[in-house]
């Protein structure tokens, strides 16, 4: 297996954008498939897929829609405000 | 032949022109090259068209004015509408312009060409600049009008594909100010820092439904390019319909042919990832499963290949036995044991050799002995030998004297014993009773107690049935006895 600076805390997996988890998901699936891992490679392969695809699970649970729209004053400070299109 | 003319007034006769022409030119178009192009502090506008021959002035009130799309200079070619009218005042005539617009596409199309070389010898549609999006925006920043359909078609489509945060910083998309609103909100958005008070995005939507393509002017303007090329977040531009094209749409990391399709660029489809995330999970757990089995599949297989552990087992046992066993022989009980094994076997050795000694001698012996001669002994034998005789003679008339008279008196002793005998006596009609063991039966009593009883006569003997048992009793005695011998 390759290692490819894998990171391998939880605080760096949080840092993780959702594609770079997906991905990594994608290539451990793959290289697990491919059934060519050591026996204990594989089964750190699949602790660290069931971890990343918890990650994916998260980032996919948080899908709120908010939209605000912004305002500048005169002194360009910007200022947000709930925004409606429908209004 | 002047004297039927109508004589006006001054006024008279400005008047009727001017109803004359405006009239007759109440609502014109008129194509001609924009010259001496002033704006008036009142916001009025003062310009003329022209072309090779002639020149028209033309007048535009300020509301008109704010209404344009396009940025007007000197030698735009143009349409202008409006009517025409005269100002008695001065005795001219002017035109009002209401629209303007620019002259064909041919024309403007040359000017934005132009531009777009100019721009791009800059590099600023290099397609190395271009970015990649983010896959997963968390922040979306808008720059479009808050009003109309591309905010409303933008954030229906995002809800319906990922709900996001979406920061929309409100422009007028055509007029006058429209390219510098849209200049600032894209700066405004690229200025943002990390952690700021405003959550800052990670990808711009720039947009604009369609229109003329002088409504799209903005979006062609040279800030408006710039801002967006040099813009610190990945950008989509999505200005007009899918055939148009402005050089806001060239600067920017990627085009997107209507609001709408902006959108979808701008965020994958949560349900999707959703599905190809659960097919992942399905993936990983089988890939593993799949794994595990294959290998406890080999370790089985392999472990068919070793020795049987209790043959081995067996093996090691039967070796420590064997080691056990010589180890024990070292004992010093099994050393004595071994001595006197030892011992015994020398004790049988010199046993055999004695007697092989002994018979060696008895042999010496019997051969001196056949030596010896009794002649001494054969000399006292030789003489005692005629009184043996003597002797024996008179020993074997004695003998034979006796056996005679023994016999006579043995025959008369076989005759009285004769005449004394039973046999004689049953000679004479008398039977003996036995009982079948042989016991002679000599009363009733005994008789009795046998169902069976054997005569004996002096010739032979006869068996015959009592017809009484043991079991009576002495009180009828005589007749049952009688009847049954009969």
């Amino acid at each position: 297996m390759t290692g490819e600076g894998r990171p391998v805390t939880d605080t760096s997996m949080q840092e993780l954008s959702f594609e770079a988890a997906l991905g990594e998901l994608e290539k451990l699936v793959q290289e697990l498939e491919r059934g060519q891992l050591d026996l204990d490679e594989a089964i750190s392969a699949y602790e660290r897929g069931t971890a990343l695809k918890e990650l994916c699970r998260q980032k996919l649970a948080d899908a709120q829609m908010r939209v605000e729209k912004l305002s500048v004053n005169a002194s360009g400070e910007a200022r947000v405000e709930p925004f409606d299109p429908t209004r | 032949m002047a004297t039927n003319l109508t004589e006006y007034t001054v006024s008279e006769i400005s008047g009727a022109l001017k109803r004359t022409v405006e009239n007759t030119f109440g609502l014109i178009k008129v194509r001609g090259e924009v010259s001496g192009f002033k704006r008036a502090a009142s916001g009025h506008a003062y310009f003329c068209l022209k072309d090779q021959q002639s020149r028209l002035d033309a007048v535009s009130w300020r509301g008109s004015v704010q209404r344009w799309r396009l940025a007007v200079e000197d030698g735009l070619e143009v349409i202008a509408t409006g009517r025409l009218t005269t100002y008695p005042g001065r005795s001219t005539y002017q035109m009002v312009v209401e629209q303007l617009e620019p002259a064909g596409a041919g024309a403007i199309m040359a000017m934005l060409e132009e531009r777009r070389r100019r721009l791009a010898a800059e590099g600023l549609f290099e397609q190395a600049r271009k970015r990649p999006l983010p896959f997963l925006p968390r922040v979306i920043g808008v720059v479009t009008s808050p009003t109309g359909a591309v905010i409303r078609d933008i954030l229906h489509r995002l809800s319906d594909r990922f709900p996001r945060h979406v920061l929309l910083w409100p422009v007028l998309v055509q007029g006058e100010q429209a390219a510098q609103q849209i200049t600032d909100a894209i700066n405004g958005f690229s200025a943002m820092q990390p952690g700021g008070p405003v959550p800052r995005p990670d990808l711009l939507i720039v947009a604009r439904g369609g229109g003329s393509i002088e409504d799209l002017m903005p979006f062609n303007e040279e800030m408006v390019v710039r801002a967006i090329a040099a813009s610190s977040i990945p950008t989509i531009c999505a200005v007009g319909h899918e055939t148009d094209t402005s050089l806001a749409d060239h600067a920017a990391d990627r085009r997107a042919p209507t609001p709408t399709a902006a959108a979808e660029m701008a965020v994958p489809v949560r349900l999707e990832l959703i599905e190809r995330v659960a097919v992942l999970e399905g993936r990983i757990r089988s890939a593993t499963v799949g794994q595990l089995q294959r290998r406890r599949t080999e370790l089985e297989r392999s472990a068919r290949g070793l020795p049987d552990p209790r043959m081995l087992l067996g093996l090691a046992t039967q070796r420590l036995d064997d080691l056990s066993e010589r180890l024990r022989l070292r004992r010093p009980a099994d050393v004595l044991r071994a001595k006197a094994e030892r011992l015994e076997m020398l004790g049988r050795r010199l046993h055999e050799l004695v007697s092989t000694l002994l018979r060696t001698e008895q042999r010496h012996l019997e051969r001196t002995g056949a030596r010896l001669v009794p002649t001494h002994i054969l000399a006292l034998v030789g003489r005692a030998e005629p009184m043996l005789a003597d002797r024996g003679q008179r020993l074997e008339r004695a003998t034979r004297r006796r056996i005679t008279d023994g016999q006579a008196r043995l025959d008369t002793l076989g005759k009285l014993l004769d005449s004394l005998g039973y046999r004689q006596v049953l000679a004479r009609g008398y039977a003996l009773v036995r009982a079948p063991s042989g016991e002679v039966v000599s009363d009733v009593a005994a008789a009795r107690a046998e169902s069976r009883l054997n005569l004996v006569f002096h010739d032979g003997e006869i068996a015959v049935t009592t017809g009484g048992r043991a079991r009576r009793s002495g009180a009828e005695e005589d007749e049952p006895v009688q009847g049954s011998l009969l």
